[in-house]
């Protein structure tokens, strides 16, 4: 860390634990307003069904039921989505998937309506389901939005050097498949808003657990055909996102923003978690191909990428999770030969959409996994390996872009974590322990022989069958959004004539830790103390739009933005004191411990609190507002050539796993993470975004996995999702490796998906050096450990299996 | 069918009269306006609503109105004293243990329970008590370190 910081780098306690510790932090759900209705939603038992007619009648007359809300209450548009339309608010034609909404009622009481709901009959034909994502794009299958010609939302193609001579050139190739799953955001607070009808005519006012206000916004206003300005949505305090409370978010807001002004009054939606996990969209899950061609020496001379991705039932985040994937599909690895073709495919299955690591874990997996079998097959160590390939500083990334102007460390955090956790000795060691080898002599008999399967006689000394592992991954990942949108942020910094200072930002606190991270670059530039600080709630009628609080941005872009909003304020108080103590112009003070100090010819010091009265004595302003804009990327779509990113941050981590051979059981004994997060601001915080994120990635790698049945989720509640709990991981050390960059409050880039995106491989690649042998398909539940498949439920009812 | 039930809410006696098969967890927070104490799952798997009855940790979501009468039950509105934070609050921040905070307060209440029973757990102790509490943002290492850190 850097000494000449007064606070950043430091361990800073949260501006918003006090509030949170005690309970009095708002939730959406512990928000009511006086007079507040309630709505619930009306479904059809299937996946894609022709809508035939609703009928009403049962209920339209029941005093317990004050409206019944369809899409022919939609004043604007009905079909939403952040790239293509292609999402209803309330389904009108067809239903696509089982979480589809065709109605919703309102009421007094959820229990009545709850009752009511079952009284809307509603006629519907059935249509065949498409489930399997391989078979989108036959001639035959159904299309799920007949209005476009196929079921493909988006192909991406990468072209880099020529792929056939690269493969000839190549003295060894591997090809393989691999898959992941499903995955829930499992934030522990469901989705609840509640809409609020205005004075103002036609205006209307959102409070709810919404990851992006701003989109938000932007998708109320499109339904109720109203300016942007009349939307207000204001954040309540976040219980966990993920990148997952933002399409859901954006259409139960409308819902509730539909009901509140017909009814006149506020609306509240609030999910069971059953319903959460029904509608809400998870990540995708990706077929990947990969071959690799390279020479003995290690090199590898051409990469051959397939990627399908499931995007589910709508676009959603489709076509932006899928560009990030086929701008990193090939790891950090220079090569000189590539092709690469992403394709996301409508399905019936849940939608997919955001969720932290945004199209970057699947081929992470993927490729991190070839790796080590390369490395194997090539009789060097996974480290040596990366070595030999791995980005340095001017390397030209698969879209021919060239890596500068940062430090491109990636070696450095690769022989770090090679270091510290010892990881050659140890992976030869278990790699090259002669049980392995000779399982089948050792009494061990195997079902089958491909199967890890024992015979009774070998469980009952289990313990011989405990195995050590290791493994590593690494990656390089694109800060913010790339050439996936427009990048800027605002945050407006309001001083007060006795010193203490309103911050608002146009990013959210998504429970990461933003408001903390941002006052502690304002109180760095400020030289304030932190209890001075006042973050105010993100509003979308105080602050301009900031675009969305994704792509691990809001640290490098609302960083920057407070940052430039407090050297301004800096700069005038600077200028004011030039003038008062009759200094030259170019003067230098710190700003510290709430006083300032000038240390030239005659010392002098003033406390921050009575320089603010001074200049607000003098007329001059106090506050703020600073913009940051991310320098311009760019792309060209047919061949996948560009500056995706402007900058770039690496990590790596290290899994120790042990593996019962006798149950298939994985426990994370030890799991080492170094990043570069170009800067730490706060400790403490950068500390907990690994330990959260690793198991997160943990539970990607071991147990998470949401099981369409034809199109329908068996794991709807935490009975059968599991996420990790805490008896489930073991110790988790995390190291940073600061690096230079121009961009960010003092070249602050990303951290949170970075610590999530490696886990998983990291842990395949553990238990590939435990069982000596490869699994290809995440989950590595128990039955993919122990029978090679996945098994899958029967019916849907809880507890079968 | 409404029943009267009484017992002792963070120290206060109090009486509530209400239908029958209304949760503890309802009580709570749409009664008794105490919205600390949250709802993640409602089948007694997140923790979220965790409160303590009769110095036990319980999900309030799986405790019927019926079955508080003449009970004593903290939730976590309850745990400052004289404007102090408790022990396990005050670590909880100091280590940070809180990122969105939706489970800190069912957590905070496993961990006040365990301590009840337990004044010197050890990690797995620890790690026993808050099974039950899911937590999707912190990966729990700084709750364990909090709670290790506390006393009752
Ligand atoms: S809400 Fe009670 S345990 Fe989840
Ligand atoms: S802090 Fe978010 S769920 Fe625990």
């Amino acid at each position: 860390m850097n000494d000449s910081f007064s606070i950043v780098g430091k361990k800073v306690f949260r501006q918003d634990a006090y509030a949170k510790v005690t309970g009095q932090a708002k939730f959406a759900d512990d928000i009511n307003f006086p007079g507040q209705l309630f709505a619930v939603m009306v479904r059809i038992a299937s996946a894609h069904a022709k809508i035939k007619s609703i009928d009403y009648s049962e209920v339209i007359n029941d005093s317990r039921l004050i409206k019944i809300i369809d899409h022919s209450n939609i004043p604007g548009n009905k079909l939403v989505g952040p790239i293509r339309n292609d999402q209803p608010i309330f389904c009108f034609d067809k239903v696509v998937t089982p979480g589809d909404v065709i109605c919703m009622l309102i009421g007094e009481n959820v229990d009545d309506l709850n009752k009511l709901k079952r009284k809307v009959k509603i006629d519907f034909e059935e249509l065949p389901v498409l489930n399997d994502p391989l078979k989108s794009l036959e001639e035959n299958s159904p299309l799920i939005h007949p209005e476009f010609e196929n079921n493909l939302i988006i192909h991406y193609p990468l072209r880099k050097g020529n792929i056939e001579k690269g493969f000839a050139d190549s003295d060894y190739i591997i090809e393989q498949t691999y898959r992941t799953a499903f995955v829930e955001h499992a934030y522990i607070e469901p989705e609840a808003v509640i809409a609020i009808p205005q004075e103002t005519p036609n205006s209307v006012k959102i409070v709810g657990s919404i990851q992006n206000p701003f989109t938000c916004r932007k998708v109320v206003a499109s339904v109720l055909n109203y300016p942007l300005a009349n939307v207000r949505v204001i954040q309540a305090e976040l219980g966990g996102s993920f990148g997952g409370k933002d399409d859901t978010m954006n259409i139960l807001s409308a819902r509730a923003a539909i009901g509140a002004m017909i009814t006149g009054r506020p609306v509240k939606i609030k999910y069971t978690r059953e319903e959460s996990i029904l509608e809400s969209y998870k990540r995708h899950p990706y077929i990947l191909n990969y071959k690799v061609g390279a020479k003995a020496d290690g090199k590898i001379t051409a990469m051959k990428i397939d990627i399908i991705a499931d995007g589910g039932a709508y676009s959603s985040m489709s076509p932006f999770v899928t560009w990030r994937s086929v701008v990193q599909a090939t790891g950090p690895y220079e090569i000189e030969n590539v092709q690469t073709d992403v394709r996301a495919v409508y399905t019936n299955n849940p939608y997919t959409g955001a969720m932290r690591g945004f199209g970057s874990p699947q081929p992470i997996f993927a490729v991190e996994s070839i790796m080590d079998e390369l490395a194997i097959k090539l009789n060097i160590t996974p480290d040596e390996i990366r070595r030999r390939n791995c980005f340095t500083s001017g390397s030209f990334t698969a879209s021919g872009q060239k890596l500068e102007k940062h430090d491109v460390n990636l070696i450095k955090v690769l022989d770090t974590a090679v270091q510290k956790s010892g990881f050659k000795e140890k992976w030869i060691k278990y790699h090259s322990l002669q049980e392995f080898k000779s399982l089948e002599h050792k009494n061990l008999s195997f079902n089958d022989a491909d199967s890890l399967i024992l015979k009774e006689q070998d469980y009952l000394n289990n313990q011989n069958y405990l195995r050590k592992g290791i493994g590593l991954a690494v990656s390089y990942r694109g800060c913010s959004l790339g050439a996936e949108g427009i990048d800027a942020a605002a945050a407006y910094l309001s001083l007060q004539n006795d010193g203490s200072l309103f911050l608002l930002c146009g990013l959210s606190e998504n429970g990461q830790g933003l408001r903390t991270t941002l006052s502690i670059v304002a109180a760095e530039v400020l030289g304030l103390t932190l209890d001075k600080i006042i973050y105010l709630d993100q509003d979308t009628s105080l602050i301009p739009d900031s675009g969305p609080t994704v792509a691990s941005r809001a640290t490098l872009m609302g960083g920057g933005a407070v940052k430039n909003a407090a050297v301004e304020i800096r700069n005038r108080l600077e200028k004011l004191l030039v003038d008062e103590w009759n200094l030259a112009g170019d003067a230098v003070f710190t700003f510290a411990n709430d006083k300032v100090k000038y240390f030239g010819g005659g010392a002098k010091e003033i406390s921050f609190n009575e320089l603010c009265a001074l200049a607000y004595k003098k007329g001059i302003s106090l506050s703020a507002m600073g913009w940051y804009k991310g320098p311009d990327v760019h792309w060209n779509e047919e061949t996948g050539q560009g500056s995706a990113y402007f900058t770039y941050v690496y990590g790596c981590q290290v899994a120790e796993v042990t593996l019962n051979m006798a149950t298939g059981e994985v426990f994370i004994d030890n799991l080492i993470a170094v990043h570069n997060p170009g800067r730490v601001i706060n400790l403490l915080g950068a500390e907990g975004q690994v330990y959260g994120g690793v198991t997160q990635g943990a539970g990607y790698a071991l147990w998470e996995e949401i099981n369409s049945e034809k199109g329908f989720i068996k794991e709807l509640n935490f009975d059968q999702y599991l996420i990790p709990t805490a008896k489930d991981v073991g110790k988790i050390k995390p190291y940073f490796i600061e690096g230079r960059d121009i961009y960010g409050p003092w070249g602050a880039k990303s951290l949170g998906e970075p610590t999530l995106e490696l886990t998983a491989a990291a842990i395949a690649n553990a238990v590939r050096n435990a069982a000596g042998k490869r699994f290809f398909n995440l989950p590595l539940n128990l039955e993919e450990i122990f029978l090679g498949k996945k098994l899958k439920a029967e019916s849907l009812n809880r507890g079968s299996a | 069918m409404k029943i009267k039930v009484s017992f002792i809410l963070n120290g206060l006696q109090v009486t509530v009269e209400t239908e029958a098969h209304r949760r503890l967890l309802d009580l709570l927070r749409d009664d008794l306006n105490l919205t600390g104490t949250k709802e993640g799952c409602a089948i007694g798997e997140c923790g979220a609503c965790t409160v303590v009855m009769n110095k036990l940790a319980v999900n309030s979501c799986l405790v019927l109105a019926g079955q508080i009468d003449g009970a004593e039950i903290i939730t976590i509105e309850g745990l400052m004293k004289n404007g102090a934070l408790h022990s396990l609050q005050q670590k909880f921040i100091e280590k940070g243990a809180v990122q969105c905070g939706f489970c800190t307060p069912g957590m905070i209440m496993s961990a006040y329970a365990l301590l009840l029973s337990n004044k010197n757990p050890d990690e797995e102790e620890i790690k026993e008590a808050i099974a039950g509490n899911l937590c999707r943002c912190t990966g729990y290492k700084q709750i364990i370190e909090a709670i290790a850190d506390s006393e009752i």
